[in-house]
């Protein structure tokens, strides 16, 4: 009987070990860290120049009075609102075009619509760096000699675009493959049904295909948003290669900042805490208020 | 049932840490054995011969990634009270952060002696001035000017030997070829600027007394950023980062047609610009007062010891080996293509000049001269918020092409830095 019992949190051990050593842990470690600072006395240069003392919030105001760190949250809101309709427009458009099979070459088009999901962020950045650089880039070559002229993509005007187009490229076929997959599911006596009531191909899109798989939309626009506010590796490795982009550009490079660069782990620790945060507000927020609507018609 | 025991074991392993290992390697048999961080290629043959002549104490080398990550993950050994090595390479920049964060150990005791061996400015380094050691000289960058001669003959130019003949030529490649560029401004290397501003005479932190100063908006400095700011907005010097592709495709097919580099500079040149092998040539940098040679540092690095050896003696012993015997010197220059920083390396380690500059005899004399040259320069303990700063700063006005905006960019630097130390809670003067 006893054995009996005690079965359940075996299996439940590994999860929970993983689980404590590897989120639970760093978070309160973090949490920890971020409610203190260090305080260096004279020139800071003697062993015992430097001691951690209590900060309380402390690091917390002073992240949010940055100006700098609210510039970057401005520019990835601007960001958001671009990378997030364009990604999941385009994915919700392949997939329904996808759905509606009336082309042969439906599996080659879902796996190259796919296949930049693969590529890892920091290889992309790189490619799509080098395809913008008007010295090297192949594109800026032909728009000039065919006389049109290319814009500066990393000029301050248009480098937040050059940064999203990344995020675009990369992220649409993940997003379009899992509408896809949800749009599978539906029952084509559904889409028949309609078509035999006269509906029209676009019209059994809106009205029958998209509501069905709203959960799906909810649950990439979520993923999206979290990406969105946890912009990293894009704006990093295009960095080096231009003037516009600072080492402040998104709240996850002041974060990598203040922790690699200034060697400053509390000041990181808080701000990395106000992202946290911020991203679980948001995601729950967005999730109750659609929750009902999206979800309610499957209980 | 026995695959769930073996993973909770190698999920404990994990989370109580695999950190022992490196703590019960200490003596074995009276032989000591000694790790060594560092980044610069073939070290490990380096360490081979010091290995070879002393049989009691053993030099292991732990390849690193660069100046950065190794730091990081040095600070984070520190801090985790064990894992880091005993011995280690550490940029001249990064040597008062780390002796801040009581990462690296004063050796006055044991290598207090090797002073007159390096050059002052080098020494200064190590020592920030005050009676403390922390770490044997390495290399040194002392800046170099490096043009294409092919293309300065077929325009019929000389190279220049002061910063007026410099802009003067550079608006001359330009005109010649709207394509052609003699330079850049690069708002993404804050050691390049540095040097600059080290020849011009700046020094930009300081120590007065128990405080810091921060010296970054001075005469010196504001005279180089206004300089670099007329330049580049008159369009006579490109706006762009060094490093890029861009820039790599500039060198290799002759738009770019020179660069202000340091002794280093063969092996950036012979990686990003293949095809111009035997084009170039080296020259001293370009001066401010012809009739007062000065230069400043492009990088450079020491070896230092840390605070958690258990054989500080050795590695102290290993770091002024290295840095100082005739045939470590000889193998530092040779196998791992650094540029020592002792005073007679020159004539001892460097006799043949680097395989891009076959052509060029005097280049390790020319090098010689520079490094001789090379004006005193403080570093803080704060480079890394002086250098983020130069990067977000001068990169708006580079970007923006004018010149008052080089020297307001100027004035954001010494703000940022100056308020972090006193945020910290340094001693500011």
């Amino acid at each position: 009987m006893l054995a009996r019992a005690r079965a359940p949190y075996a299996f439940l051990a590994p999860a929970l070990v993983l689980f404590a050593a590897f989120l639970a842990a760093p978070i309160l470690y973090t949490a920890y860290l971020s409610l203190w600072k260090v305080k260096v006395s004279g020139l800071g240069l003697g062993p015992d120049a430097r001691t951690e003392v209590w900060a309380g919030l402390g690091q917390y105001a002073d992240a949010l009075s940055e100006p700098d760190f609210l510039a970057s949250v401005g520019r990835v809101a601007l960001y958001g609102l671009i990378v997030v309709p364009v990604m999941l427009g385009g994915a919700l458009l392949f997939a329904l075009l996808l759905d509606a099979g009336r082309t042969r070459i439906g599996p080659f088009a879902r796996i190259s619509i796919f296949l930049p999901y693969a590529v890892p962020a920091v290889v992309a950045s790189l490619l799509w760096g080098f395809l913008y650089l008007p010295r090297v880039s192949p594109f800026v070559w032909v728009l000039e000699h065919s006389g049109i002229g290319a814009p500066n993509l990393f000029s301050s005007q248009l480098v937040l675009y050059a940064v999203a187009n990344v995020a675009i490229w990369g992220g649409t076929g993940f997003n379009m493959i899992v509408i896809y997959t949800a749009l599978r599911a539906i029952p084509s006596e559904l889409s028949e049904s309609a078509r035999i009531d006269g509906a029209s191909e676009l019209q059994i899109a809106l009205r029958v295909k998209v509501p069905i798989v709203r959960p799906s939309l909810i649950m990439t626009f979520v993923f999206s948003l979290i990406a969105t506010l946890q912009v990293f590796a894009e704006p990093m490795n295009l960095k080096p290669l231009s003037n516009t982009i600072s080492t402040t550009w998104s709240p996850l490079m002041t974060v990598y900042r203040d922790a690699f660069t200034r060697n400053d782990i509390h000041s990181a620790a808080a701000t990395s805490i106000i992202i946290a945060v911020a991203t679980f507000a948001l995601s729950f927020g967005f999730l109750k208020l659609v929750g009902n609507r999206a979800f309610g018609q499957e209980s | 049932m026995k695959r769930l025991v073996a993973l909770t074991a190698i999920l404990l392993l994990a989370a109580t840490g695999c950190s022992g290992t490196d703590d019960n390697e200490g003596e074995s048999g009276g032989k000591v054995e000694l790790t060594y961080w560092s980044w610069a290629p073939n070290m490990d043959k380096v360490a081979e011969v010091w290995n070879a002549a002393h049989p009691d104490i053993h030099v292991t080398v732990n390849k690193q990634d660069g100046g950065d990550p190794a730091v990081t993950k040095l600070l984070t050994a520190i801090k985790a009270g064990s894992g880091a090595p005993d011995v280690m390479q550490a940029e001249y920049q990064k040597i008062p952060t780390l002796v801040a964060a009581n990462a690296i150990a004063d050796i006055a005791k044991e290598a207090g002696s090797l002073k007159s061996k390096f050059p002052d400015s080098a020494w200064n380094s190590v020592t920030l001035g005050q009676s403390a050691v922390y770490g044997v000289p390495q290399d040194s960058g002392p800046m170099m000017f490096f043009y294409r001669a092919d293309i300065f003959q077929q325009l019929n130019l000389q190279a220049p030997t002061t910063w007026e003949q410099y802009a003067d030529v550079a608006r001359k490649v330009h005109a010649a070829n709207p394509k052609q560029y003699l330079g850049t401004f690069s708002a993404n290397d804050p050691g390049w600027f540095s040097g600059l501003s080290q020849q011009a005479g700046a020094s930009w932190w300081g120590v007065k007394g128990d405080a810091w100063s921060v010296n970054i908006d001075d005469a010196n400095t504001r005279k180089v950023a206004q300089y670099w700011g007329g330049l580049v907005q008159e369009g006579a010097v490109l706006n762009t980062p060094m490093y890029t592709p861009e820039w790599n495709a500039a060198l290799n097919d002759g738009t770019q047609v020179g660069w202000l580099g340091a002794v280093w500079g063969p092996g950036v040149l012979s990686g990003s610009a293949p095809a111009t092998k035997g084009k170039w040539k080296a020259a001293l940098l370009p001066q401010w007062d012809a009739a007062k040679p000065a230069n400043g540092n492009w990088g450079g690095s020491a070896t230092s010891v840390t605070t958690q050896t258990k054989h500080r003696k050795q590695a102290a012993q290993f770091a002024g080996w290295l840095n100082t015997d005739p045939a470590a010197l000889k193998a530092l220059a040779q196998t791992a293509n650094v540029y020592p920083a002792a005073t007679d390396a020159t004539a001892t380690a460097l006799t043949t000049p680097p395989a891009f500059f076959a052509e060029q005899t005097d280049f390790y004399a020319l090098a010689a001269q520079a490094a001789k040259a090379t004006n005193p320069f403080t570093y803080g303990p704060n480079v890394n918020v002086a250098y983020n700063a130069y990067n977000d700063a001068f990169g708006k006005a580079a970007e923006s092409r004018q010149a008052a905006a080089f020297t307001a960019a100027l004035g954001t630097m010494q703000t940022t830095t100056l308020d972090d130390l006193k945020k910290a809670g340094f001693k500011t003067a």
